[in-house]
């Protein structure tokens, strides 16, 4: 055994090369995975962390509808009975960074064991968190930018930028006394307490997820989920170059696994030493692919949490943790992928074992294609019934991977039918040779080609959803923003005041007022507003008419966001619940990117007449003619005394929500660069691996008097062709999967179906890109070629029995 | 109580009289130099100002223990107390008070102990104690009246396994203990200003697992506050408030010490008199211990007082009366017989967390 598994070993000694491309395949592809693991990892750890922090995120809470609580609620409450604990959070400014700030009581809180334990851990007096001058606690990361006249203790649980202190101190640097933002409920509670509507009835209970403390993992799980589809694509991408090596290993080594069951070593022993081989590699291979996964996440996570922060509000640091499931996990997986990708190496051995001749082999490759026909029709069949079977998200995505790959294995019966009906076609002897002799490289080639097709159709599929996506949300955005100036309210005093200033100044105000409610299933935000021409014009509808808005304001009727009604599976006319006394019938359906939630939107006066409990958090101010949004903002702030960041212009809204698109795209875009290049490696391989094979084809061509310069060329022409024709296949799967990718897989993560658009321009720049690949990967075999020495093509036929 | 911080227990170590002591050095100096005012022996009582909090002094409680019977004949008993703990000697209003407010309540029936736990901020109305009317309370437990006296009061505590509602009647004087209030607890002088009420009538509901019954009996309140109650070397106490049947009374206590016991105690006759013990008059000794929860608890003594011919055995109704608090003792009611029979009520501190 141990002598078979060195002669094994002793092979690669021989072909450095293709054991550097076997390893770096299996490498890339770990690499690829772990990464994407790590990232989620790390993303699902902070979010937990957040939890930690919060403590009471699953807990039920009491919020005002002005925005704060007066602190005698609270006291209420406990003379009541109730077991709360009350939060004060908002916006310090320490030094040059603004930081979140949650006061809460430690005597309370659920999270306050966290707080003793991270106080004992720095040796502090446990009584110091209760006294001046107080202690801060605070992420490692955002520790430095604190004041240091407080105590600062690390809390590694809590997100950066998140401030934890004792309720007193909060007071202070908020400036802010006496007022509560929301008061949590515990979770024992006294026997028949009084109800808190009858204790409170200001205050509305919440489920934790309404508030700002919204799970982020709920929120984010679909980012996570293409994630993970994109880093199991990469593996398989790299699996393929694993697969081909293994293969051609086996094949090459056939002369010594004859010699080795000459001298007695069994097929059993043979499968085993060839088993123990690729354990082997696959523990290095994917021991380096973990090194590099690591980098790699370290080098995508401050995009990813930029955009996780962004876009949901998710707070995830940019920083990574090793962990050793990750590490275990992703040499599984290595391990996994090798057994899988050397099925064909192990049946090949079999085979030669059985003294099975070559040229058998060869006559099994029409049935090969066969098989692999039969594999695509039933991989796509399957996709489509686990569409149609599978609930959600899952279901898509099944979907989609089955379709990929049935596609895929689609590919070698389409190059075989268009080579083979060339073949027909020409009379050129040397075109004749070269069509066939492609043919005959087929087998070797496809696999590397079949990762071409989903690595460039992945790329023209996602690229176009998420250009089309950011096309749709730009023109929606523009829409959206009917005012030109938005101010943020904090108390319907302080609206009351803008919009009596508003009055003054001439300019339109269009507040918007609201109420929260829930659904069966989920929190619903219901909006009033008031009637104003720039609703009717702008407000982007995906399903109404010109008198949708007419029926909202002249007939109580309500319009609803498009998530809420691919939810509940609501159309125009329908009835729908908005609280349990108040159903109303839908006169049109808007978009509404960027929501994960329920929305509706109702004329004022119905809102007034309906809703018990109504805020106003914004107000949206056009201008009089004549008035400059900029002067308008100033004397704004100025007059009323405003913030700064009270008052914010469109555009600044406008290119926020924009830089904060593009920022969640940014990681995709890096994954598919990085899934082509992992394709083109395949190719690299691919050719390498045949190039022994391809000298006895190549000898008696360059015989009969065609230059090796010649041969070259035919060599970058071949592989130029196939990528080009994978390129052509790829571009329709790639916008079928564009479109499954906007109208299920988006219906079913947010709940808004996209318009496609077609970006003719990216998939030029895609195709030059592919060729770019092609070329390169052919690069080596034609220098080769063209530094080959006539003594060696003569070799060929010497060798030749 | 399933999830302790130990931030409380620090807190609440506040209250233990000996980690107190030991956290404050050699008596008065510690206590001094932190500004909390001391008990003299020259300060006298002032009621019913003295019913209120007094913030100035470290720590400080409204102690309430009750026998009771019910209409069926079993025995109980009640416990309501509040604790105030100092973290500095001022009663700013709003969350910067450095007052913290701790409540516990019991019902301790024959085979039943239920206990529950309150811990609250001062300065913001969700604890405290004052006068005119009295009211001394923590969330929705509360020991209140219609005047600024002690002598009809209201007694109420909720939590998720029991209840209760109680008025209590004062038929007798408040009793001052010590010389006119002011109780010594150690042969080095450490003190507190203490006094009680002995002497309640009660009727009420008290609310069980199995439903509310009615129920009479007598109760206790005991009101004690201080700095600094004991020596360094005091690690616990044993405390006896024992109600005979002639109406005669009995307040006596053990505080255990490396150095040897200090007992004391006060004798009240049966109109209320006081006569405070010297040390060394009351003697208790334990006679039988029990399993509490993997602790060894005395939950049977021999108590005398040689001067008043008094020797009796005093027995727990329940053994396992242990209050499993975020700062834990055993307390609960007591069966006396002897040379004289009665009720009464026990605690006991130090004998494991």
């Amino acid at each position: 055994m141990i002598v078979t598994l060195h002669s094994f070993l002793r092979h690669w000694q021989r072909a450095p090369l293709r054991l550097l491309l076997l390893l770096a395949g299996l490498a890339l592809a770990t690499a690829l995975w772990s990464a994407v693991q790590a990232i989620n990892t790390e993303a699902r750890a902070s979010y937990a962390r957040a939890v930690d922090e919060l403590g009471a995120r699953d807990l039920p809470v009491l919020t005002a509808p002005e925005g704060t609580i007066p602190l005698d609620h609270y006291v209420r409450l406990r003379r009541a009975g109730w077991q709360v604990s009350p939060v004060l959070e908002g916006q310090w400014q320490s030094g040059s960074e603004a930081v979140t700030v949650l006061g809460v009581d430690p005597l309370s809180y659920p999270g306050a064991p966290e707080m003793s334990r991270a106080a004992e851990d720095n040796d502090l007096d446990l009584l110091a968190l209760l006294r001046p001058p107080g202690v801060l606690f605070a992420h490692p990361e955002t520790l430095p930018d604190l004041d240091g006249s407080y105590h600062l203790l690390p809390m590694e649980q809590l997100p950066p930028g998140v401030v934890l202190t004792d309720i007193s101190l909060a007071e202070r640097l908020l400036d802010d006394v006496g007022r509560l933002s929301r008061i949590v409920i515990l979770p024992d509670q006294p026997a028949s307490l009084p109800p808190l509507d009858q204790i409170v009835p200001e205050l509305q209970q919440n489920a934790a997820s309404d508030s700002a403390m919204a799970d982020p993992e709920r929120l984010t799980r679909s980012f996570h989920l293409n994630l993970t589809a994109f880093g199991l694509l990469s593996f398989c991408v790299g699996l393929f170059i694993v697969q081909g090596s293994v293969t051609l290993s086996v094949e090459q080594r056939r002369g010594s696994i004859r010699t080795l069951r000459c001298l007695g070593v069994s097929a059993a022993t043979l499968m085993q030493a060839l088993f123990l081989e690729l354990i082997l590699l696959a523990l290095l291979a994917g021991a380096v692919g973990l090194v590099i996964g690591y980098g790699l996440a370290a080098l995508l996570l401050p995009d990813v949490s930029a955009t996780l922060r962004g876009l949901y509000g998710a707070p995830v640091e940019g920083s990574l943790t090793l962990r050793l499931s990750w590490v275990l996990s992703g040499l599984a997986m290595a391990v996994l992928g090798t057994c899988i990708a050397s099925l064909q190496a192990f049946i090949a051995l079999r085979r030669m074992t059985r003294n099975l001749s070559d040229a058998a082999v060869m006559r099994s490759a029409g049935r090969t294609y066969a098989m692999c026909g039969a594999a695509s029709v039933l991989l796509i069949a399957t996709g489509w019934a686990a569409l149609n079977l599978v609930q959600g998200l899952l279901g898509g995505f099944m979907f989609l991977a089955g379709l990929m790959l049935g596609a895929a294995l689609l590919l070698p019966l389409v190059f075989y039918g268009l080579s083979s009906g060339l073949l027909r076609l020409t009379r050129a002897p040397l075109l004749r040779w070269m069509v066939a002799d492609s043919r005959l490289q087929l087998p070797g080639l496809s696999l590397s080609l079949m990762a071409l097709l989903l690595a460039v159709a992945t790329n023209i599929g996602v690229g176009t959803m998420v250009s089309s996506f950011r096309l749709t949300f730009v023109g929606w955005i523009d829409q959206r923003l009917a005012a030109e100036i938005y101010v943020q309210v904090e108390t319907p005093k302080q609206a009351e005041r803008v919009l009596n200033w508003a009055d003054r100044n001439g300019a339109r105000a269009l507040p918007q007022f609201r109420s929260d409610s829930r659904t069966a299933t989920a929190p619903l935000r219901i909006y009033g507003v008031v009637d104003d021409p720039l609703y009717r014009e702008n407000w982007p509808m995906v399903r109404g008419d010109g008198q949708s808005w007419h029926r909202v304001y002249e007939q109580g009727q309500v319009l609803i966001n498009e998530q809420l009604a691919h939810r509940e599976a609501l159309r125009i006319g329908d009835e729908v619940a908005l609280t349990p006394t108040w159903t109303a019938r839908i006169a049109g359906i808007y978009s509404d990117y960027g929501n994960p939630d329920g929305q509706a939107t109702v004329a004022l006066a119905t809102l007034q007449d309906r809703a018990s409990q109504i805020a106003v958090t914004q107000i949206g101010l056009v201008s009089p003619p004549g008035v400059s949004l900029g002067a308008l903002a100033r004397s704004l702030r100025r007059d009323l005394n405003l913030p700064a960041r009270a008052v914010v212009e469109k555009n600044t809204v406008r290119s926020a929500s924009i830089g904060i698109f593009d920022r969640t795209f940014v990681v995709t875009g890096a994954l598919n660069i990085l899934t082509l290049a992992v394709a083109g490696f395949a190719m690299l391989t691919s050719f390498l691996s045949q190039w022994n094979r391809r000298l006895p084809q190549l000898a008696p061509v360059w015989a009969m008097g065609v230059t090796r310069r010649q041969l070259a060329q035919f060599e970058l022409l071949r592989s130029l062709s196939f990528a080009v024709l994978t390129f052509l296949l790829a571009l329709p799967l790639g916008l079928f999967l564009a479109w499954v990718l906007l109208n299920i897989i988006n219906l079913e993560a947010f709940g808004w179906r996209l318009p496609m658009f077609l970006f003719p321009s990216d998939w030029g720049r895609l195709f030059l890109l592919t060729g770019v690949a092609a070329a390169l990967a052919a690069l080596v075999p034609v220098v080769r070629l063209l530094r080959l020495s006539p003594a060696t093509l003569l070799g060929v036929f010497a060798g030749d029995r | 109580m399933t999830d302790r911080s130990n931030l409380l227990r620090t807190l609440v170590a506040l209250l233990s009289l000996p980690t107190l002591a030991v956290a404050q050095g050699y008596a008065n100096l510690g206590s001094e130099a932190e500004g909390f005012a001391v008990p003299s022996p020259n300060g006298t009582l002032s009621f019913p100002a003295d019913h209120a909090a007094h913030p100035d002094y470290r720590i400080e409680w409204w102690y309430l223990t009750s026998n009771l019977r019910t209409n069926s004949g079993e025995d109980l008993g009640i416990q309501w107390t509040l604790f105030r703990s100092a973290l500095a000697p001022d009663n700013t209003e709003g969350w910067q008070n450095p007052q913290v407010w701790m409540g516990h309540a019991a019902v301790t029936t024959k085979d039943d102990h239920l206990f529950a736990e309150r811990i609250a901020r001062g300065g913001i109305g969700q604890a405290g104690a004052r006068t005119a009317p009295f009211s001394a309370w923590i969330d929705d437990w509360e020991m209140s009246s219609t005047d600024a006296t002690l002598d009809r009061l209201r007694l109420k505590a909720r939590a998720d396994a029991f209840s209760y509602d109680l008025q209590l009647n004062a038929h007798g004087p408040l009793v001052l203990h010590g010389e006119q209030g002011y109780s010594v607890k150690s042969a080095d002088g450490q003190a507190s200003f203490y006094y009680a009420q002995p002497a309640y009538s009660v009727t009420g509901t008290v609310t069980l697992p199995d439903g509310p019954v009615e129920v009479t009996g007598d109760a206790w309140l005991d009101r004690e506050w201080s700095s600094q109650p004991l020596a360094p070397d005091q690690d616990g106490w044993d405390w006896f408030s024992l109600r005979f049947d002639d109406d005669t009374k009995l307040m006596g206590f053990v505080l255990r010490g490396a150095r040897g016991d200090f007992t004391s105690g006060t004798w009240i006759s049966a109109e209320g008199e006081a006569e405070p013990l010297a040390p060394g008059q009351f003697a208790a000794v334990p006679q039988q211990w029990s399993d509490v929860g993997g602790r060894d608890i005395p939950t049977a003594w021999r108590v005398s007082l040689p001067a008043r011919d008094l020797s009796v055995t005093v027995e727990a109704l329940n053994t396992q009366a242990w209050m499993g608090t975020t700062f834990s003792y055993w307390e609960g009611p007591v069966r006396v017989t002897g040379s004289h029979d009665g009720t009464g009520y026990l605690e006991m501190t130090g004998y494991g967390d």
